[in-house]
């Protein structure tokens, strides 16, 4: 069976039959932040909790990616295989607003405020087949 | 004390394939002492940087080794500004009397490639395709224009002022005015940038000598003060670039805060400026910046550039050198070709692109990753 690994430890929770994105949340102030952070760059306190984000939130902003970045863009692709992709913030309620891919790369089908899944998804495959899981943002319904 | 400047010189922006960045950082510099009427040996320090071609103080081996202090300066976007502020205050304390700030840049083609370990981001960030400024700019014009209600025609507007304002300008890199709709048809690159709404890695470089005021006169005719020199960086909450996350609660970002210090330091407001240099990385950044420092309300862009008023004629002029879009954006000289082009400006220098009714007073900002601002203020 193909080895799933996640694309940075930490950033979500995996493996998990439901996998939740990770921030921490200072202790002093309340404030989360994404990714997980030893301290608060709200008010610079050093005790921080670890807790699990909501999976569902609204679209903050948007755009679409159109080329292909050069290096760390680190994807399967190629220059001829590339295909633009979404890239947005989403606004999850009482957390942080998080930037991600999004699923959905056609801008007709985007819009600020519309709701948005969590979700986690294949990116791409190493060369020892192991494949990166990658968390993204898909449009709900 | 106050500070003037009264040297300056430039090496044209753009593609300049047969002289490395320094060798166009040590041009710009010899037009400014030359600009100044004095020689290198005269100079008693020198703040400078180049993000991409090599050590700023390199250009000792250029200009001459007289053993001055030559103090590299390495701040993104605000290099510049950050080598102003430390020259301004290197006089203003009265260490010394005369001294250089240069920058100078020679970039590869196509966007930044930036690497998030040097800012503290995981590698993950830039392998998904998150490590991109052009994105961050998209994300933020695509926001602004649903909060308050800016047209695409706007977007394409702001390019087509710059590549006008570009053709009047002997030292811009695109020297071709370019129309409305080729604009905003062009490829889309970043919804809803296209090709002509940004501007592009180039080449350059910029020198301005710097002395005490009641010396400026053994140096110029035409002394421009320098009134404030401000940089901040950002504060929790506001929205910037490379950030994997960002705060439910909004604050106001860098541009703001180094504005009302400037003002503040320069003893003015907004209303007082008549030219306008303000980061335009792309169309997006200028209209916003617009507001950010202080200049109109947010959503009062759409009427003024749409009636021309930012244009070289028009009551708020901005850019009128062509800026990022116009000249490319070298990142250790961009600053300084602000504050050369309003130094051209307030001393009625500017050829083509002079802003008519003899300005006096004079606005350049810069604004980069990660989330930094610098403004300056100079009067004549």
């Amino acid at each position: 069976m193909t080895k799933q690994v996640p694309i940075a430890e930490g950033l979500f929770t995996w493996p998990s039959a439901t996998p939740a994105l990770l921030a921490s949340r200072c202790k002093r102030c309340g404030i989360a932040s994404f990714p997980v952070a030893d301290s608060c760059m709200a008010c610079s306190g050093q005790e921080v909790a670890v807790e699990e984000l909501p999976g569902r939130g609204t679209l903050w902003t948007w755009t679409v990616q159109r080329f292909m970045p050069k290096t760390p863009y680190h994807s399967n692709e190629t220059p001829q295989t590339f295909k633009p992709y979404g890239v947005g913030y989403v606004e999850l309620p009482g957390g942080v607003r998080v930037e991600g891919r999004l699923t959905e790369s056609d801008p007709q089908k985007l819009h600020i405020g519309m709701e948005m899944d969590v979700v986690f998804e294949p990116y791409r495959t190493e060369e020892n087949g192991d494949q990166v899981i990658n968390f993204f943002f898909r449009p709900a319904n | 004390m106050d500070v003037a400047i009264v040297g300056i010189g430039i090496h044209p922006f753009g593609r300049t394939p047969a002289r490395s960045g320094l060798q166009q950082g040590a041009y710009a510099a010899r037009l400014a002492l030359l600009d100044a009427g004095i020689e290198w040996r005269d100079i008693q320090f020198a703040f400078g940087g180049s993000a991409s071609a090599g050590s700023a103080d390199a250009l000792v081996n250029e200009l001459g080794l007289t053993g001055i202090p030559f103090i590299n300066v390495a701040n993104g976007c605000a290099t510049g500004g950050s080598s102003l502020i430390s020259a301004f205050n290197a006089i203003k304390s009265g260490q010394y009397d005369i001294g250089m700030v240069a920058g100078f840049d020679k970039h590869d083609r196509g966007a930044f490639n930036a690497d998030p370990k040097e800012l503290g981001i995981g590698q993950w960030y830039g392998e998904v395709g998150m490590m991109l400024t052009t994105q961050f700019f998209a994300m933020k014009i695509q926001k602004y224009m649903h909060d308050y209600d800016i047209s695409t025609d706007t977007l394409a507007r702001v390019a087509e002022k710059a590549f006008i304002n570009g053709s009047k300008n002997p030292n811009a890199w695109r020297r071709e005015p370019i129309g409305v709709e080729e604009i905003a048809s062009s490829m889309m690159v970043n919804d809803p940038l296209t090709k002509f709404m940004f501007c592009s890695p180039s080449e350059g470089g910029v020198a301005l000598i710097l002395c005490r005021a009641d010396h400026a006169s053994r140096y110029t005719d035409t002394p421009v003060y320098l009134k404030a020199a401000t940089m901040k960086s950002r504060r929790f909450g506001s929205f910037e670039v490379f950030a994997p996350s960002q705060a439910l609660q909004q604050v106001d970002g860098p541009t703001v805060d180094a504005a009302r210090a400037a003002f503040e330091m320069a003893g003015c407001g907004p209303q007082d400026m008549q030219v306008l240099q303000l980061q335009d990385t792309e169309v997006g950044a200028e209209i916003m910046h617009m507001a950010e420092n202080g200049f109109c309300a947010h959503g009062e862009q759409e009427a003024l550039i749409q009636s021309g008023a930012t244009h070289i004629g028009g009551s708020m002029p901005v850019n009128t050198d062509g800026g990022c879009l116009a000249n490319g954006e070298p990142i250790g000289a961009s600053g300084l070709r602000q504050v050369y082009e309003n130094v051209l400006q307030l001393r009625g220098q500017a050829g083509e692109h002079q802003v008519p009714g003899n300005p006096q007073l004079a606005y350049t900002h810069v604004y980069g990753a990660p989330g930094i601002s610098a403004v300056t203020i100079l009067q004549k």
